[in-house]
Parts: structure tokens; C-alpha cells; sequence
């Protein structure tokens, strides 16, 4: 099993650890509900250095990202980072990305750990005729999330660059804690924050001063609940190999205005389902509970969790088409029970 | 982590109390421990009859949903309603305000099949 740079910072804490994506993490420091909630109302911070980073480097690196990912990379100016996803020849998703501008022709792409292995065969496999170099430097990279409305004011305590002024998907170079890193003004939690890159011999020294700085440490566990509030998707559950992006709330990504890799199979499958927000009455829902309408399925849970914040029940669903309207009444089937069901906007949390 | 001496155990963590004639029924500190923050919990019905080892109840935390499974036969005769509102009782009380159900027993000196505190212990430890 792989560990990341602050394993041992875990086990002193005294973290649950479990096996994700082939590496000993964190699940939880104390319990989950607290740690979420210190997310929402102060800051925590998520050991990340599970998560992969490619280096696109060269004349053609922009030309060869447009067509790789589904987002306008010609938008990025230097300094600025874009959510995007990479598309499959058929229509679906390899994965859902982060891509970072950080100089005139080099880009910085973090991509899900479970996925780092099929990303970079799958970039390999389409980089002929392109004038750029890929970089795996997933083993070159901690990466702390660094989340909750304190969380810039607590950083700006241990760097001389001004953190506060900073808007939301700026990324750039500044000394944490006297440490070199690469900063980006962006997250998974839904809250304002930091993700931070740093050298792995490096980043203990980041963690102490921020757990110095009462920062809360925060696990999966939490990281999982609080991207569900904001109705973030998580490759594995909303998002597939089978996944068509323009059937989900994230149909903005994909710019059809440009040409992409498997363009014309995506654009021709129609949404028999589509991805939305539901709120149960009672009870939780949990991936692969049937959605049911008058008795019929009608679609299914991918993830599910109770909403520290809304004390409810909360998941994200394909469900069909025709019922995949905000306000809509449908019922989520819980161990042979039905439950009543809402379909909401998402974020589930403002 | 706890391990009441006056108790006794099930392999599936659940621990079971002579209560008068009946049996008071929870989830253990281990158990909780190991489930997290529990959010919900799903009670049998009062008059339900049981074997040992049939599933009754379900416990869930955030994280995932575990079931309960009775440690003796018998009828459920009452259950904690408290734990509707509040069950993190579970949590922070395991063995006492957390108590899930009580089952009048249908087999005499069942309970007595069940695990000590040391040896429930040994098995947790060797978990």
C-alpha cells in the first residue's frame, strides 16, 4: 500500500486509516460530523498527496489540451485554473480534472488518484501529431486542501504574499510557512480555500504550522460528505467511462463550440436520465438504491450521506428524463421500503 | 474502550442484559466506535418475533448503514424511542441511554451461550 508524505502525521493524530485508491488515508481524526462542520464554519485542512498531477508542457500544449479535455482551455490566462473533464472516443468520461496555467505554454492537470494510471495512458494515447511533453509528476507533489471561511485568513498568517485579495481559481507561487508553493484559490468543499502544492519533504512542515494555527484536520470521510452538500460529483459515482457529461449539472463544461476528442459520439447519444440533487424525508440514501415512481424504477442513487448541515438525508441520482425536474415527488427504496424523495437544485448547501 | 463486566456479547457486536424477564439489547462501544457518527436508526416493531441472528434493526452512521442482529429468540416487547431524535445516543452512551430493544426471551439460558466481557474482548482485540 502507498502512503503519502504526511502518513505518520496521520497515525500521531490517532486518523482511522483505510485503503483508497491504492493508498493508507485518513478516513476520520475524531468524526466525521465534526470535522465537516469545522469546514463550514472555521477552516480544516485534507491530506491529498493521493491525487495525481500531469505536467503538459511545449508550443502545442494549448492546441493539445483542447482537445483532450471538454472545458475552453483558450479562456485559461497565465495564473488562472478551469474545472474540466477528459473525454472517452465513445461519448463518456476518463475522468473529471483540474487544469492550472502556470506560464505561456505549460499547464499543470490534477487528476483522481484512482484514475492516474488510465489518465496517462489515455493522454499518451492521443498526444502523436502534437508538439508537447506529458510529465507524471504525481511523486513530485503533496497537495493539502486547505477549506472553510478562515481558511485564506489562517494561510495569510504564514505568508508574506497577499492571500486575501486573490479570487477563486487564481493560482500562483508564494512561501507558506517558508516553504515554496503553488497555491490555487480552489477546492471540493464548497467553502473558500486554498489547495496547496508543495515539495513532499515539505509539507510537514505546512501541516504543523497550519494544526499549530488551529486548523481542524479533516479525512475522506468529511472531504466525502462536504462535496456531496455542494453537489460536487465524484468520479466512480456520478461520473463514468458511460457518463455523458451534458446529461449531468455539469453540461456546462462541455463547449461545443470547439472540436474534441469523441465529439460527435457524445454529441449524439440523447439523456435517457439525467443527474440530480434529492433530499429524502427519512433515512439515507446509499449508492444503488433503486429510485422508484409508482411502484416502477426510475433511476438510482450513485451517492448518498446525511447532511451534517440539513440533519437529512441527501444523494445525487440518475433518474429519468421526464422526471428530472426541480419540485418533482419520487421515492427512494431503502432495505425493501419506500421513502418519499424530492428532487432539489444542487448545491444542496449554499 | 469499554467492556461492562455484567454484560455479554455477541459476535456481531451487539450486547445483551437480563432486564427483569427480559433483554435489553445495544450496540457495543467497539461497535460504535467503529461506525462513526450514528445519524439514524431503524427499530423492529414491538411484537416482532425473532431468532438468534436474524436481523432487526439497522444502524446507520455517515458513513455507511450496518445491521443489527438479535443475540436471542423471542418477541420485541419495547424499544428506545429516544433514539428517533437523538442517535448519537449510541455514541455517547452505548450501553446505557443507547439500548436499542428489549426482547422477552423464548429460549431459557440462551443468554447464557452468549460471550463474557474478557472473552468478547480477546475476540475484539484479535480483530
Amino acid at each position: 500500500m502507498k502512503t503519502t508524505p504526511l502518513h505518520e502525521q496521520h497515525l500521531a493524530l490517532g486518523a482511522k486509516m483505510v485503503p483508497f485508491a491504492g493508498f493508507d488515508m485518513p478516513i476520520q481524526y475524531t468524526s466525521i460530523t465534526s470535522e465537516h462542520l469545522a469546514v463550514r464554519g472555521l477552516a480544516g485542512m485534507f491530506d491529498v498527496s493521493h491525487m495525481g498531477e500531469f505536467w503538459i508542457r511545449g508550443p502545442q500544449a494549448l492546441e493539445f489540451l483542447q482537445y483532450v479535455t471538454l472545458n475552453d482551455v483558450s479562456k485559461l490566462k497565465v495564473g488562472r485554473a478551469q474545472y474540466s473533464m477528459l473525454p472517452n472516443a465513445s461519448g463518456g468520461l476518463v475522468d473529471d480534472i483540474y487544469v492550472y496555467r502556470t506560464g505561456e505554454t505549460e499547464y499543470l492537470m490534477v487528476v483522481n488518484a484512482s484514475n492516474i494510471e488510465k489518465d496517462w495512458l489515455h493522454l499518451k494515447g492521443l498526444i502523436e501529431g502534437f508538439d508537447v511533453e506529458l510529465e507524471n509528476a504525481s511523486e513530485f507533489f503533496a497537495l493539502l486542501a486547505v477549506q472553510g471561511p478562515r481558511a485564506a485568513a489562517t494561510l495569510q498568517k504564514l505568508s508574506d504574499t497577499d492571500l486575501l485579495e486573490r479570487k477563486k481559481n487564481d493560482t500562483f507561487m508564494a512561501k507558506i510557512a517558508g516553504k515554496w508553493a503553488r497555491l490555487a484559490r480552489t477546492g471540493y468543499t464548497g467553502e473558500d480555500g486554498y489547495e496547496v502544492f508543495l515539495a513532499p519533504d515539505e509539507v510537514r512542515v505546512v501541516w504543523k504550522a497550519l494544526l499549530d494555527a488551529d486548523v481542524t484536520p479533516c479525512g475522506l470521510g468529511a472531504r466525502d460528505t462536504l462535496r456531496l452538500e455542494a453537489g460536487f460529483p465524484l468520479y466512480g459515482h456520478e461520473l463514468t467511462d458511460e457518463t455523458i457529461p451534458l446529461c449531468t449539472p455539469l453540461a456546462w463544461v462541455v463547449k461545443a463550440y470547439k472540436t474534441f476528442h469523441g465529439k460527435e459520439a457524445m454529441m449524439g447519444r440523447p439523456c435517457v436520465q439525467k443527474l440530480v440533487g434529492l433530499t429524502l424525508e427519512t433515512g439515507i440514501p446509499r449508492e444503488g438504491y433503486p429510485v422508484v415512481k409508482d411502484k416502477a424504477k426510475v433511476g438510482y442513487i450513485t451517492s448518498g450521506t446525511h447532511s451534517p448541515v440539513l440533519k437529512k438525508g441527501i444523494g445525487m441520482a440518475y433518474v429519468n428524463t421526464e422526471l428530472a425536474e426541480t419540485g418533482a415527488s419520487l421515492e427512494v427504496e431503502i432495505r425493501g421500503k419506500t421513502v418519499s424523495a424530492t428532487v432539489v437544485e444542487t448545491p444542496f448547501v449554499q | 474502550m469499554d467492556y461492562p463486566e455484567t454484560l455479554r456479547y455477541s459476535k456481531s457486536h451487539e450486547w445483551a442484559r437480563q432486564d427483569g424477564d427480559m433483554i435489553a439489547v445495544g450496540i457495543t462501544d467497539y461497535a460504535q466506535d467503529q461506525l462513526g457518527d450514528v445519524v439514524f436508526v431503524e427499530l423492529p416493531s414491538v411484537g416482532k418475533t425473532v431468532a438468534a441472528g436474524n436481523s432487526i434493526a439497522v444502524v446507520e452512521s455517515v458513513k455507511t448503514a450496518s445491521d443489527i442482529y438479535a443475540p436471542v429468540a423471542g418477541e420485541v416487547v419495547e424499544v428506545n424511542a429516544a433514539l428517533a431524535d437523538k442517535p448519537e445516543l449510541l455514541n455517547s452512551s452505548p450501553f446505557e441511554d443507547g439500548w436499542m430493544f428489549k426482547i422477552r426471551p423464548s429460549q431459557p439460558g440462551e443468554l447464557d451461550t452468549l460471550m463474557s466481557a474478557a472473552a468478547y474482548r480477546q475476540f475484539v482485540e484479535s480483530q
